[in-house]
């Protein structure tokens, strides 16, 4: 469609259609109706949004300095430490040399926390991983700092409120952080799973025959490969990331749609309508997109928070062995790890265990709710 | 036939009816809206009587026989009022266990569908001795000697070896069949019978209803006949009760109804009898579509190697010529292959043969070169339920075509060519930006007509366009189509085993059997003169409900 027509589409005043169709409004107000789905998607939602902005909730730099009349952004700059009198390459704004100069010659806007997901605090008031910074008393909390309880950095921001793990990394941070990734990693590989396995799903059932059965026994071949060797192997091989985690797990994930998608397929394509745009010269793929997708489409969506929940226990289970992000993610499945490995600081599992459960269950909950609003029984009469 | 009816309808019931429904109403309650289905009806039926509810759908027919023996899903349904009661028992307030002791033993019921209204997985002797032995009725030798004395009683041949058979087995008139053995397995009073031949060929369905008048005559049956086919009711109910929007509108004699109808609705639904007159018959006009021995053979494979060892001979060398203007129908029953032939000609599935499309030889066209002759050649199918996308609206599926067939134009462009085709097929052009389930069947198939009207095809296959609906819809869609084709030039290849509506609409009329054609010629010659012997059948049966001699049609 040329610029023109596309124009006049936007201005035409003919599109007369309500924005939402009849049917996914009755659709919305059935997810509505499971409260509790309903509830977590908002509660999913927030903490998603949250911890998107983790730079700006947990960040071992201030969001904004005053230095000189100058007004800077480290969350988004690395300043060298010359421009403050100092000699490193990338300024510690922690340190409390620059802290003093700052301070003295502007001021600093810090994040609520004060420490990155790999940030080590120096000033541990015990041995790592130390308690909870609310179980110690002030004075042992502010142990470390220069002026003890009347020092001006031994606030809120700099205090541990869970805890440090075993290299004395903040653990609110560490979960703030984790819990972002985790969620990324399971959507990125949950949409192309999706893109993948509906492709693969809808080739089969739309043709079915000889390109059916031999897609079918090649997936049986594959998905018989054992994931977590072939892990194993490859780590040894390429470097652990995300990028690489993610293409090694996406290789297998995309076979759980393939089922539900040909299947829909399969049963769709003699559909009346479908022949109808057959006999009407519409391509085989403008078919499979526009007739069929969107049948196979309520399946796929009501099949989704389960892959995403899928995807996150399996990166977590990963982390836990050992096979998964590199050292230093703030991965939740590195947590666990610490929490097994140091059973006197309780901390660590429980709230590894805690933000897994909690995650995954409101994926849980918004996955059932999503269920009853595509529920063919309770939206058409 | 009158002089039955009058002596039957005239008879005054002396006794006290077998069923009286009495200010019936029936209400469904779902997501907090409530459907009145069935408005305070009252009726009656006497011992031997048929009585006749009809309507068209959605007039609430069904619900009301149904509510007879409270087969409803109870609680969305309800009764805000009335009673029915049966030999002076209100089965509304009966107990459940007391409405079991009357179900499929006083009463019994026949379905529409005989395809679904059979267990696939039990034999037809265990199907029959299940409402034998739940009625204690099995006999010494667990019911053996009954069963086959009533298959015997429905005439299937050979009941003996025909006990063991599975419902897949059987033709559709033969699960029919069984069906009212079963219903009758334990002489009811009154059987109810809801559309029981309305799945079926029109040769079959005179059997069946020859059958229950049989039965009827020799058993003294009453029967509560449901049915939206005006030809049925004039042949076989004493009474008749004309249903609309949950109300019955008119109530009395058959021949009364018939002769002196009162009510606007009663006259509407009888003068709704598809009417016009085919285009005249023109030898010069050009030649659209030409077949020449056009063969659907599919094959049948066994053993490991998947070697062909027959063919199902689905079309079987037919010949045909379709001019401009011309309409030619193809009738036949299920399973003549009206509509491979159909498909074949159209190209959308393969075959042997020539076929010929505006001079251009098609038969060894691919897919990608059929598709600029697309827009020339478009489909109109049977249920226009299933041919329109649930998730497109009207405005979008019209224009699907366009798309394809005139790419390039703009968005105004489409939409004022949409709605004016939508105009010409009679829907309100405002509505377009609505979706398929918010229409009536009748408006959907006017859709699914605009849709091939749009691209302006030179031919047309119109795949029973009216057989999934009522009758004074059909008789529109009849009007329409013989107005676009007179507009338009229009070449028709029109399947249909409905000879009513084939007969207003077809000048040249294919009779086809088991993939051959059995008689060919103008319809005026076949109609009125049919030569061969099925051809004979499918009319007697078609126009007059009567059977032939055992033989020349199937069971």
């Amino acid at each position: 469609m040329s610029d023109v027509t596309l124009d006049k589409v936007a201005k035409s005043p003919v599109s007369k259609r309500p924005r939402i169709s009849p049917l996914n409004q009755r659709r919305w107000s059935n997810f509505k109706a499971n409260r509790r789905g309903y509830w977590s998607f908002w509660i999913f939602l927030f903490l998603f949004f949250f911890t998107l902005c983790a730079e700006f909730i947990a960040n071992d730099r201030p969001i904004l300095v005053s230095y000189k009349g100058e007004l800077l952004a480290p969350v988004f700059v690395d300043y060298p430490e010359e421009k403050f009198g100092g000699f490193l390459p990338v300024t510690d704004y922690r340190d409390p040399v620059n802290i003093e100069e700052i301070e003295a010659n502007g001021w600093m806007l810090w994040p609520p926390i004060r420490y990155s997901y790999q940030t080590v605090n120096a000033d541990v008031p015990r041995p790592a991983p130390s308690p909870p910074t609310w179980r110690l008393s002030t004075e042992e909390a502010c142990r470390k700092f220069p002026d003890g309880v009347n020092d001006a950095q031994c606030n809120y921001g700099n205090w541990n409120w869970l805890g440090t793990d075993d290299q004395a990394r903040d653990v609110v941070a560490r979960l703030i952080y984790g819990f972002r990734i985790s969620v990324l990693f399971g959507l990125v590989l949950t949409a192309l799973s999706a893109v993948i396995g509906v492709s693969a799903g809808a080739v089969q059932g739309y043709y079915g025959g000889w390109v059916d059965l031999i897609f079918q026994r090649f997936i049986e071949i594959w998905t018989s490969i054992p994931l977590l060797y072939l892990l194993i192997i490859v780590a040894s091989v390429l470097p652990p990331g995300f990028w690489i985690l993610l293409s090694i797990m996406l290789l297998f994930s995309w076979t759980g749609f393939v089922g539900i998608v040909r299947a829909e397929f399969l049963r769709a394509r003699n559909f009346e309508y479908v022949n109808a745009a057959r006999a009407l010269g519409v391509s085989n793929g403008t078919i499979m997109f526009r007739h069929l997708l969107p049948n196979a489409m309520v399946a796929t969506l009501t099949f989704m928070p389960f892959i995403l929940s899928g995807s996150i226990t399996a990166l977590t289970s990963l982390d836990f062995l050992g096979f998964g992000l590199p050292p230093g993610s703030p991965s939740l499945g590195e947590l666990l790890k610490q929490g097994q490995n140091n059973l006197q600081a309780p901390w660590l599992g429980l709230m590894g265990f805690v933000v897994i459960s909690v995650m995954l269950s409101l994926l849980i909950f918004i996955g059932e709710a999503v269920r009853d609003a595509f529920d063919p029984r309770k939206t058409f009469e | 036939m009158r002089s039955t009816l009058a002596r039957l309808s005239s008879d005054p019931p002396m006794t006290e009816p077998l069923l009286k429904v009495e200010d019936l109403s029936v209400t469904f309650t779902a997501a907090g809206t409530t459907t009145h289905a069935v408005r305070n009806i009252s009726f009656d039926i006497n011992k031997g009587e048929t009585v006749a509810l009809v309507g068209e759908s959605g007039s609430g027919k069904s619900v009301s026989a149904l509510s007879v023996l409270k087969l409803l899903p109870y609680p969305p349904a309800s009764h805000p009022s009335g009673r029915i009661v049966f030999e002076g028992q209100d089965l509304l307030t009966a107990s459940e266990r007391e409405l079991r002791g009357v179900r499929g033993n006083d009463v019994t019921m026949i379905f529409q569908e005989p395809m679904t209204s059979l267990n696939p997985l039990h034999t037809i002797e265990r199907q029959i001795g299940e409402i034998l032995s739940l009625h204690g009725h099995l006999g010494e030798d667990g019911g053996h000697s009954r069963i086959i004395e009533l298959l015997n009683q429905v005439g299937i041949r050979d009941p003996e070896k025909r006990l063991g058979a599975f419902p897949h087995q059987l033709s559709g008139g033969q699960r029919q069949r069984v069906m009212i053995a079963m219903s009758l397995a334990n002489e009811p009073k009154l059987l109810i019978a809801d559309e029981p031949t309305t799945a079926l060929d029109v040769t079959v369905q005179a059997q069946i209803l020859e059958l229950l008048n049989k039965l009827k005559a020799d058993k003294g049956l009453s029967m509560l006949f449901i049915t939206h086919d005006l030809g049925i009711v004039r042949k076989f109910a004493d009474r008749v009760c004309v249903m609309t929007q949950g109300e019955i509108v008119e109530t009395g004699a058959t021949a009364d109804i018939f002769d002196n109808p009162q009510h606007d609705y009663t006259k509407h639904l009888l003068a709704a009898e598809p009417k016009g007159e085919p285009p005249a018959h023109d030898e010069n006009a050009e030649i659209i579509m030409q077949g020449d021995d056009i063969k659907v053979w599919f094959p049948i494979k066994k053993g490991f190697m998947r070697k062909t060892v027959d063919h199902v001979k689905a079309v079987d060398g037919i010949d045909l010529k379709l001019r401009a203007g011309q309409t030619l129908g193809v009738v036949g029953e299920s399973g003549s292959g009206k509509t491979t032939l159909g498909l074949a000609l159209t190209r959308m599935i393969s075959s042997q043969g020539k076929i010929a499309f505006v001079g251009k030889d098609i038969d060894s066209y691919s897919f990608n070169e059929m598709k600029p002759l697309r827009s020339e050649m478009q489909i109109v199918f049977q249920d226009p339920y299933g041919s329109l996308s649930p998730r497109m609206s009207v405005a979008e599926i019209i224009a699907e075509g366009l798309h394809i067939h005139k790419p390039g134009q703009t968005f105004e462009q489409i939409d004022a060519t949409v709605s004016s085709v939508l105009e010409e097929v009679g829907l309100d052009p405002e509505t377009r930006h609505r979706y398929p389930h918010e229409f009536s069947g009748g408006q959907r198939q006017r859709m699914a007509i605009a849709r091939a009207m749009v691209l302006e095809p030179k031919f047309v296959m119109l795949d029973e366009p009216t057989s999934a609906l009522d009758m004074s819809v059909q008789a529109q869609v009849v009007e329409l189509l013989l107005r676009l084709q007179e507009q338009r030039n229009l070449a028709y290849l029109f399947i249909s085993h409905d000879l009513k509506v084939v007969r207003a609409l077809a000048n040249e009329v294919i009779v086809m059997r088991l993939g051959k054609v059995v008689e060919q010629g103008p319809s005026r010659q076949i109609f009125d003169e049919p030569r061969d012997d099925y051809t004979k059948a499918l009319m007697a049966a078609a126009f007059d409900l009567a059977t032939a001699p055992a033989g020349i049609v199937n069971q």
